[in-house]
């Protein structure tokens, strides 16, 4: 469904991203995991061009994209189809709960407001937050924003979403509120692709894990295998260092 | 003169005064804030957006709208462009050069508003699948004219005030009808006071719509409350 070849970036002399290349199928779950500053979070943005890529091409829905130069036409479909959840929400300050998870679909999709009002409310009980249509951020808890957040994401029927920390600013509790709904997520099915450092979602929820480092993928595999029995002694001390 | 001289002087010019604050210095007012308003949003968004050409221009249009004093622009306007054949009526040339004026410096302030919306909400927008113009227009704008309206009410008070410049090119504002008030009487401490007093009321107008304003758009934000 989602092919990355090569995908290269600097930002200035730093190379953030040194030839990067990834396979994703419909239903898998990945968690990119890796120290900071191995490059996780840029290519997360750079496979929905928030980050101008500097080589690589892109397969999406049998489609081939060149990176570096694709046409804003192509980036606004792709985006279309896809969803982003941020590791500070980034939910639309200005907008209700409701108003967050039909934006997309009104705007951007053009879909009629009654129908777009129907499917926000279904992805807003979804997660948990049938009682709170017409609170803004401002009213929420960091965790009620981020389940906004991907009842924003899930509302457009992305064929993939992709998730950058998505608990990273949460503490413990709501951590596990926003982990029950992605865990909820992709046991429906959804393809996602998650930048995270919890290791508990990597090792119990995704499928697949990429282990990141300088800008390289230095380790990829499922990730029953990932956690059983890594191969690459990087990966190895990384782990070591959440099982002590 | 007595004191009940001066009482009914007071009484009598406060009419002959506010009468043309109704007619003019508000009616200025209003045309000038709305055009300048509109041109600062225009030219904000030109710079925010980094439009190549019309960026520069903006920059030169602030620069020189800024940098000149106000009374020299009314002047230029209406004493010096008959020079060259353009003929401008007190009341339009007025409109004309607050306008301008004003929107240099609203400009800015609408800039600064732009650039203080986080980031994140542009992305955020792009990842929903939306153009720039849409994110711009319900997304950035709307939080930015939020940041922006304090500021923005503080040049409109000033505006206000300084309305009473465009005595100098014959419009018969309140202060020009203040003078001529003057003229006829000799009280100008009286007068000059009055006319100020009926500024001042004015401005505590403006001021009180300020707040309620402020209120009405802080729903979104932590000080609206629900």
């Amino acid at each position: 469904m989602l092919e990355i070849h090569g995908i290269k970036k600097a930002f200035g002399s730093l190379q953030v991203l040194k030839g990067i290349d990834l396979h994703v199928n419909q239903g898998d779950v990945v968690a990119i995991l890796g120290p900071s500053g191995s490059g996780k979070t840029t290519l997360l943005r750079c496979l929905n061009f928030l980050e101008s890529s500097d080589a690589g091409t892109m397969v999406f829905d049998g489609e081939t994209f060149q990176m570096n130069s694709i046409s804003k036409r192509d980036i606004r479909a792709i985006r279309k189809k896809t969803a982003f959840v941020f590791q500070n929400y980034n939910l639309f300050l200005n907008k209700t709960a409701i108003q967050n998870v039909m934006e997309g679909l009104v705007i951007a999709r053009k879909m009629p407001k009654e129908q777009a009002r129907d499917i926000a409310r279904k992805a807003l009980d979804k997660v948990g937050l049938s009682d709170r249509y017409d609170y803004y951020p401002y009213q929420l808890s960091g965790g009620q924003q981020q389940r906004v957040a991907i009842a924003r994401a899930m509302a457009t029927e992305p064929e993939i979403i992709y998730f950058d920390e998505p608990t990273s600013a949460l503490d413990p509790e709501l951590t596990g509120e926003v982990l029950s709904v992605m865990r909820q997520l992709a046991d429906e099915g959804m393809t996602m692709l998650v930048v995270t450092h919890e290791m508990s979602f990597a090792c119990n929820v995704s499928s697949h894990v990429i282990f990141m480092e300088d800008g390289v993928i230095a380790e990829q595999n499922s990730a029953e295998a990932f956690f059983n029995a890594p191969k690459e002694e990087r990966t190895k001390a990384f782990l070591a260092n959440f099982n002590q | 003169m007595t004191d009940g001289r001066l009482w009914s002087l007071f009484i009598d010019s406060f009419w002959k005064i506010l009468l043309p604050g109704l007619t003019m210095t508000i009616p200025l007012t209003v045309i000038a804030f709305s055009i300048a308003l509109i041109i600062a949003v225009a030219v904000a968004l030109v710079q925010f957006a980094n439009v190549k050409i019309l960026k520069q221009l903006a920059r030169f249009y602030i620069w020189v709208f800024r940098g000149t004093p106000l009374l020299v622009q009314l002047f230029v306007v209406f004493y010096g462009l008959p020079n060259i054949g353009i003929l401008i009526e007190p009341f339009p040339a007025a409109v004309l050069v607050f306008a301008l004026n004003e929107g240099a410096y609203c400009a800015e302030t609408i800039r600064a508003a732009l650039e203080a919306v986080p980031v994140g909400q542009l992305e955020a927008g792009y990842c929903a699948g939306m153009t720039y113009l849409q994110i711009i227009r319900r997304i950035i704008l709307p939080q930015a004219m939020r940041t922006a309206f304090p500021p923005l009410s503080n040049s409109l008070i000033a505006m206000v005030k300084d309305t009473s410049l465009a005595a100098n090119i014959t419009v018969t504002e309140m202060f020009m009808v203040t003078q001529r008030i003057v003229a006829r009487t000799y009280e100008p401490l009286l007068l000059y006071i009055e006319v100020g007093l009926i500024y001042l009321l004015f401005s505590t107008v403006l001021t009180g719509l300020q707040r309620a304003g402020e209120k009405r758009l802080n729903t979104h934000t932590k000080k609206g409350g629900n």
